[in-house]
């Protein structure tokens, strides 16, 4: 089988090889190499060494600005979206009545792209600020806490059907034995539930950590940075030094290769989690 | 029945009335934003901003005309028609040759091969701004800035995911059912299309959902690439925000709002228990 499988190496994988190379390991080469040099476009690029690098931190401040946003809004929506989604998936396996249909709404918004998604909030919280006298990009705050219900909005769904989907594997014997042995409900939770439904935590505490740390979409649309760049995100950020002015895509270059590496050391992090789990179990 | 437990147990009924009534709530939560857009793309678009959650009266009404306004300066038509083809082209594309290249590479072990099922991991950490600046100009170089082009685009950037679900289950597959298939007489490509792509199945639809999901609502890249000529929803809808078609008409963005939402909402209604799979299937691969 091997032998006539290796005739066929053509049809079989060069279609999508080329794609991929087109698509993203040309580009990613060219994108580490374009972070170390100075070009316009990238056919006139000049090395300039770690220039870029270091004007990200002395230029300005948008990206230190930028980064400290985004951890603060990742922190914030990964804990309220695994929490809220955490105690509606318990609500919804107790057998209670039009647990379909709760469910069905609760993940629908899930499926709205981030830009509609950005601009129904943002007509929504426009709304609501109005009897204040204030919009959406009067203060910094008003974009956060709009961008972390949008998140909520967003996400409590997706992570609600996985927490679901946990807590249905745990044995009802083993419930039934917690509750024979007198366990109150608090004690049932921390010792049986949760421990029982530790590779679902880690798989939604990661999805929205990284689906918060990398958000753009929302972000263009809801505020799409404003007041001063103040609610500006990473990716905007990155975005925005690319094609907001001429001469600093290098300088986007080299944002966007720290963006990368912060983002792997998440990835990272999460594999070893799942790698130990793995073993334990 | 002891009274004890017939004390739990009514406890319990009430615990389940008072959930209800907060689930009942909190739902009515989730769909107030998309009612609130509904009911503000029938009103005229001077009302909207001033008083958005009002019901819209008989002074403030509008018909239709939003939807003609907005359908007639977006182009929403044409971004639809985009929307669709780049979608469904993606999605088959990628789903024939990623299958194809994920069986190869299961199947004929060598450093090669697995060394290129680690680069297609690899690619899936990569944020796209990483890429996002030399993709866009070597689709240019390349003349494939079109909506048939842009369709090589998602099957370098699906393929990631896509063949690291499919290899998982390869691996499933008892080899013996495709020898039995060889010494059959049938060539690689037989095998595959006959033998081992019915056995995907499943899978082919849990990723054929993931990846229709992504296409569709992307913005950045058929923004970038392609979106001077060819707009695709996610691009009007924004084109329409920033005033690319003249001032910014609170009423017809509210009318390409409830269109955007509109496919999306049949979409789920239809397919809902596929996509609430292969959503799970998809988080717990990834």
């Amino acid at each position: 089988m091997q032998k006539t499988l290796k005739k066929y190496f053509i049809i079989f994988l060069i279609p999508t090889l080329i794609a991929f190379a087109i698509a993203f390991v040309v580009p990613f080469i060219m994108g580490v190499y374009l972070s170390f040099a100075k070009f316009t476009t990238v056919t006139n690029s000049t090395w300039v060494g770690l220039d870029n690098y270091i004007k990200i931190f002395t230029i300005n401040n948008d990206f230190t600005n930028a980064l400290w946003f985004t951890v603060k809004f990742t922190v914030v929506s990964v804990i309220t979206v695994n929490v809220i989604a955490f105690i509606l998936a318990k609500f919804l396996t107790r057998g209670i009545r039009g647990t379909n249909i709760f469910r069905t709404v609760f993940f629908m918004p899930n499926l709205i792209g981030g830009i509609v998604l950005g601009y129904i909030w943002q007509i929504l919280i426009n709304g609501i600020l109005l009897n204040f006298g204030v919009t959406l990009t009067f203060d910094a705050k008003y974009g956060f806490w709009g961008l972390i219900f949008l998140m909520n909005w967003q996400m409590i769904g997706y992570m609600m059907v996985i927490y679901i989907a946990g807590l249905q594997n745990i044995p009802d014997d083993l419930l039934e034995a917690a509750a024979i042995d007198g366990a109150t409900a608090w004690q049932t939770l921390r010792k049986v539930t949760l421990p029982l439904i530790a590779s679902s935590i880690t798989i939604c505490t990661f999805l929205t950590l990284s689906n918060s740390f990398k958000l753009f979409d929302q972000n263009l649309a809801l505020t799409g940075g404003a007041p001063m760049r103040e609610t500006t995100m990473l990716a905007l950020d990155i975005y925005d030094t690319f094609y907001g002015r001429t001469g600093y895509q290098g300088v986007g270059q080299a944002k966007a290769v720290i963006f990368f590496v912060l983002v792997g050391i998440i990835a990272f992090i999460q594999l070893k989690i799942s790698r130990s789990r793995e073993v334990e179990s | 029945m002891n009274t004890n437990s017939i004390i739990k147990k009514r406890k319990s009924t009430v615990a389940n009335v008072l959930i209800f009534i907060l689930l009942f709530c909190l739902s009515l939560v989730f769909l107030v934003p998309i009612f609130v857009v509904i009911l503000n793309s029938f009103k005229g678009k001077f009302y909207i901003s001033k008083a958005p959650f009002a019901l819209p009266t008989s002074e403030t009404f509008a018909g239709l005309d939003n939807y003609i306004n907005g359908i007639v300066k977006s182009g929403f038509t044409n971004a639809m028609g985009y929307s669709f083809f780049i979608t469904v082209a993606s999605v088959i594309v990628i789903i024939i040759l990623t299958s194809m290249t994920a069986w190869y590479i299961t199947r004929r072990k060598s450093k090669l091969t697995s060394g290129i099922y680690y680069l297609f991991v690899f690619s899936m950490i990569v944020p796209f701004q990483m890429v996002m600046f030399s993709t866009v100009k070597i689709a240019n170089m390349l003349h494939i800035d079109n909506p048939i082009g842009i369709v090589v685009l998602y099957l370098g950037f699906g393929a990631g995911l896509a063949v690291f679900i499919f290899s998982g289950f390869v691996k499933g597959i008892p080899i013996e059912i495709e020898e039995a298939a060889m010494i059959d007489g049938c060539n690689p490509l037989q095998t595959f299309f006959r033998v081992v792509l019915p056995i995907l199945r499943p899978t082919a639809i849990t990723v054929a959902i993931l990846q229709a999901m992504w296409v569709w609502n992307d913005y950045l890249l058929p923004m970038l690439v392609i979106g001077n000529k060819y707009k695709t929803i996610p691009v009007a809808v924004q084109g329409v925000l920033t005033g690319t078609y003249g001032a910014r008409d609170m009423g017809s963005l509210m009318a390409m709002l409830v269109l955007a939402i509109i496919p999306i909402i049949v979409f789920y209604l239809v397919a809902q228990k596929s996509i609430i799979k292969g959503v799970i299937a998809g988080a717990v691969k990834g």
